[in-house]
């Protein structure tokens, strides 16, 4: 029995890719219902009339992209489908490009026009002092767009020269941006915040559901995959649950397979 | 013998995965493009870094430099374009150097500018202590930031739901149930982490319900963090399938 | 010189600490201004301590290769990637860096083809670890260890899909270890760290807490 504990670890690398695989080939359906969090960032933005501003902070990289680009395709999906103003920016050096692509892809199929529908600011370092710059007067804290156009001349910002003036602020997070915004920026300008996280930091962010500082949370590709649903753009969040539930259940299976056989062996040694 | 099976299996895969490239562009079913080597280049790097998994070998190590180099790179450009030159190159250098600048020079950005600097001298062993300054300004700056607005948001606005009345009307039984038990382990989860204070009596006994309350948090952190985790391999997978071989629609 | 090193530090510590704390409370148009001037200038500086980490990169592997210490040879693909991508980024499509950043241009490529799939890969490359730790390591040795095991598994089957085939209650059930005390033991934890920051704040403005000083006189 014990030689099970102890098989080399390459087979269960093998049985995890060969289920995220088959699973992925094979097409079933699974119920994805939307859990109250996840609700609360789309009422939100169900509730906002056409042309409030919305901003999104694409605070992730590449390392956790998986996650947090398909929260913002959908995301974004809503917003132009409601004819929303949009205006992303980045805490990170390395989102960008991917901000870059999300905005554009998802913009153009709304034929929605950059500057007066939608913008991208870029990075800015300083985290808190950025946040803090940002509520204080927009336009010192971007006095350019990624581009190089000049902010000012951009209608889409037009109103906004603070964080107070937003109608939200969507933060999708793979670090501790989310507490950032919230003691930096909420605490003071007031906005509704929202925010998309990675699964890891998904229960840190429980304590400000209940508190109302976020009114709303996606977490994980579980969170995508709901948010892709209820507005109708399932892509690649909905598809990887079937992987997702798939393995789920391999790696329980493993765990009490593992405590039985640790157990049944320990039982033997001490007979 | 054992390096010879080695470099088979590294020469075997290689040559697997160049016969498959030449199919798919052969097939139409990669563009021959620059998209399309790049999606190549992609594919490659995700098998190069998942060789590790059989063993350690060069193909993750080069994978793992070169993105550590082109992330360096990538980091110091978007630098450049986003902060350096709309921050202080064209407000500052630019209408100094330029007549033909409409806007005067932005003088008072020399001092950011400088403390900035005096960071960088870190490195300097004759002039590292200046870069104490710009510490010393940004150190005491946060500190100074976040007294008020951590009391504020953190302590205060996290306190005030713990405190809420069990009953103010409409509530069900359950949920009346739930803000004591928020309020419980609130409490001996704080208790626990009271380590000035032997944990014997009551304060031992609340101490004990903070580790059951702190033991179940940790399991949904494990449970998440394995469901976050997945999701990165189920993403890497799907744009092998999809964008790579075009298995999947 | 003293004065210089170590003085002159605490006394700019201690005066940006109080006046920013006190300017929290202040509601006056000096104030503002006061708090976006500062702002700016902090994420100015901010901006600066990228060129630190470029540098220990860079020195790190320079030192690699100048020793030859075992391996050197991979740390001349961190240089190669990083020249490729700095001589197209400031190449900026034929348009050069001290003009806007172009669209499409092959600095956009190395980091749609290499920086994103290496990226995403290496940190997807724990899921394989973390499956193969749950099989050797996850025990239920004690009580403690089985509510943490327990907890972890009605959590990974509540937030899937699956759990609500198998029944409708183990979604209700994830929820609610999420909702109450999964909620209470990361609130305590916040209020503790949120405490811990405070009184390191404190300490630092009143020069109690020096580690930022770094060593030296």
């Amino acid at each position: 029995m014990e030689k099970f504990l102890r098989i080399d670890r390459r087979i269960i690398f093998a049985i995890i890719t060969v289920a995220v695989i088959v699973s992925l080939i094979l097409r079933f359906e699974l119920p994805i219902p939307a859990s109250e969090p996840v609700h609360g960032v789309y009422e939100k933005i169900e509730s906002l009339p056409k042309g409030s501003h919305v901003m999104i902070s694409f605070d992730y990289d590449p390392s956790s992209k998986e996650e947090l680009q398909p929260m913002a395709v959908a995301f974004l999906h809503h917003c132009f489908s409601r004819d929303l103003k949009v205006i992303g920016m980045t805490h990170y050096t390395g989102a960008p490009g991917l901000a870059d692509q999300a905005m554009n892809s998802v913009a153009s199929q709304y034929q929605k026009k950059y500057g007066e529908d939608y913008a991208f600011l870029g990075y800015k370092p300083g985290n808190a002092s950025l946040i803090i710059n940002m509520g204080e007067n927009m336009y010192s804290a971007f006095p350019k767009d990624f581009y190089g156009n000049d902010t000012t001349t951009l209608p889409v910002l037009q109103g906004v020269d603070s964080l107070r003036n937003l109608d939200f602020l969507f933060d999708l997070a793979a670090g501790t941006s989310i507490e950032t915004w919230i003691v930096y920026g909420k605490e003071k300008y007031k906005f509704e915040l929202g925010a998309g996280c990675t699964a890891v930091m998904g229960p840190d962010m429980y304590p400000f559901l209940q508190s109302k500082q976020l009114i709303g949370l996606l977490g994980g590709l579980k969170g995508a995959a709901e948010y892709e649903a209820l507005v109708k753009k399932k892509a690649n969040a909905v598809s990887g649950m079937r992987p997702q539930s798939v393995v789920h259940v391999i790696i329980i299976l493993f765990v009490i397979f593992g405590n039985v056989v640790y157990f049944t062996t320990r039982r033997a040694r001490h007979a | 013998m054992r390096k010879d099976s080695n470099f088979l299996i590294l020469v075997g895969t290689i040559g697997l995965f160049v016969c498959v490239n030449i199919f798919l562009m052969a097939s139409g079913k990669l563009p021959l493009s620059f998209d399309g080597f790049g999606i190549i280049l992609g594919a490659g790097l995700t098998f190069a870094v998942y060789s590790f998994l059989y063993k350690d070998n060069p193909a993750f190590k080069i994978a793992e430099n070169l993105y550590v180099g082109v992330s360096l790179g990538y980091t110091i450009v978007i630098t450049w374009f986003n902060f350096l030159k709309p921050d202080l190159y064209d407000p500052l250098i630019v209408p100094m150097f330029s007549k033909a600048s409409e806007k005067a020079p932005q003088y008072a950005l020399i001092f950011p500018s400088l403390l900035g600097i005096f960071m960088l001298l870190r490195f300097s062993r004759k002039l590292s202590w200046l870069s104490r300054w710009t510490f010393a300004f940004v150190v005491g700056l946060g500190a100074g930031i976040s007294i008020p607005r951590v009391i504020s948001a953190f302590i205060l606005e996290q306190i005030k739901p713990s405190l809420r009345p069990v009953f103010s009307g409409g509530e069900t039984i359950l949920s009346s149930i739930n803000t004591l038990l928020i309020m419980l382990g609130v409490i001996s989860v704080l208790i626990y982490f009271i380590f000035s204070v032997e944990h014997k009596g009551t304060i031992g006994k609340f101490s004990k319900i903070g580790i059951w309350f702190l033991m179940i948090s940790f399991g949904a952190s494990f449970g998440y963090t394995v469901m976050g985790r997945l999701s990165l391999l189920i993403g890497r997978i799907q744009f092998l399938l999809r964008d790579w071989l075009g298995v999947l629609q | 010189m003293n004065f210089l090193k170590r003085t002159i530090p605490l006394i700019i510590a201690f005066v940006m600490g109080v006046l920013m704390a006190m300017q929290y409370y202040v509601p006056h148009k000096l104030s503002q201004d006061l708090l976006e001037v500062v702002s700016r200038w902090d994420r100015i500086i901010a901006g600066f301590a990228v060129f630190i980490g470029a540098y220990s990169l860079f020195h790190l592997h320079w030192t690699r290769i100048k020793r030859r210490i075992e391996g050197w040879g991979y740390s001349v693909f961190v240089y190669f990637g990083a020249i490729i991508t700095l001589i197209f980024g400031f190449l900026n499509g034929g348009k050069f860096f001290w003009n806007d950043k172009q669209d499409g241009t092959m600095f956009d490529w190395l980091y749609y083809y290499v920086q994103v799939p290496a990226g995403a890969t290496i940190f997807s490359i724990l899921a394989f670890f973390i499956a193969s730790a749950a099989y050797r390591t996850f025990r239920a040795r004690t009580k403690e260890s089985t509510v943490l095991l327990v907890a972890a598994i009605l959590v990974m089957l509540g937030r899937v899909p699956i759990g609500n085939y198998i029944s409708q209650y183990i979604p209700a059930i994830a929820d609610w270890i999420m909702a109450v005390p999964n909620l209470a033991a990361k609130r305590g934890i916040l209020l503790g760290v949120s405490l811990g920051a405070i009184a390191t704040s404190l300490k630092i403005i009143f020069g109690i807490e020096r580690s930022y000083l770094g060593g030296g006189d």
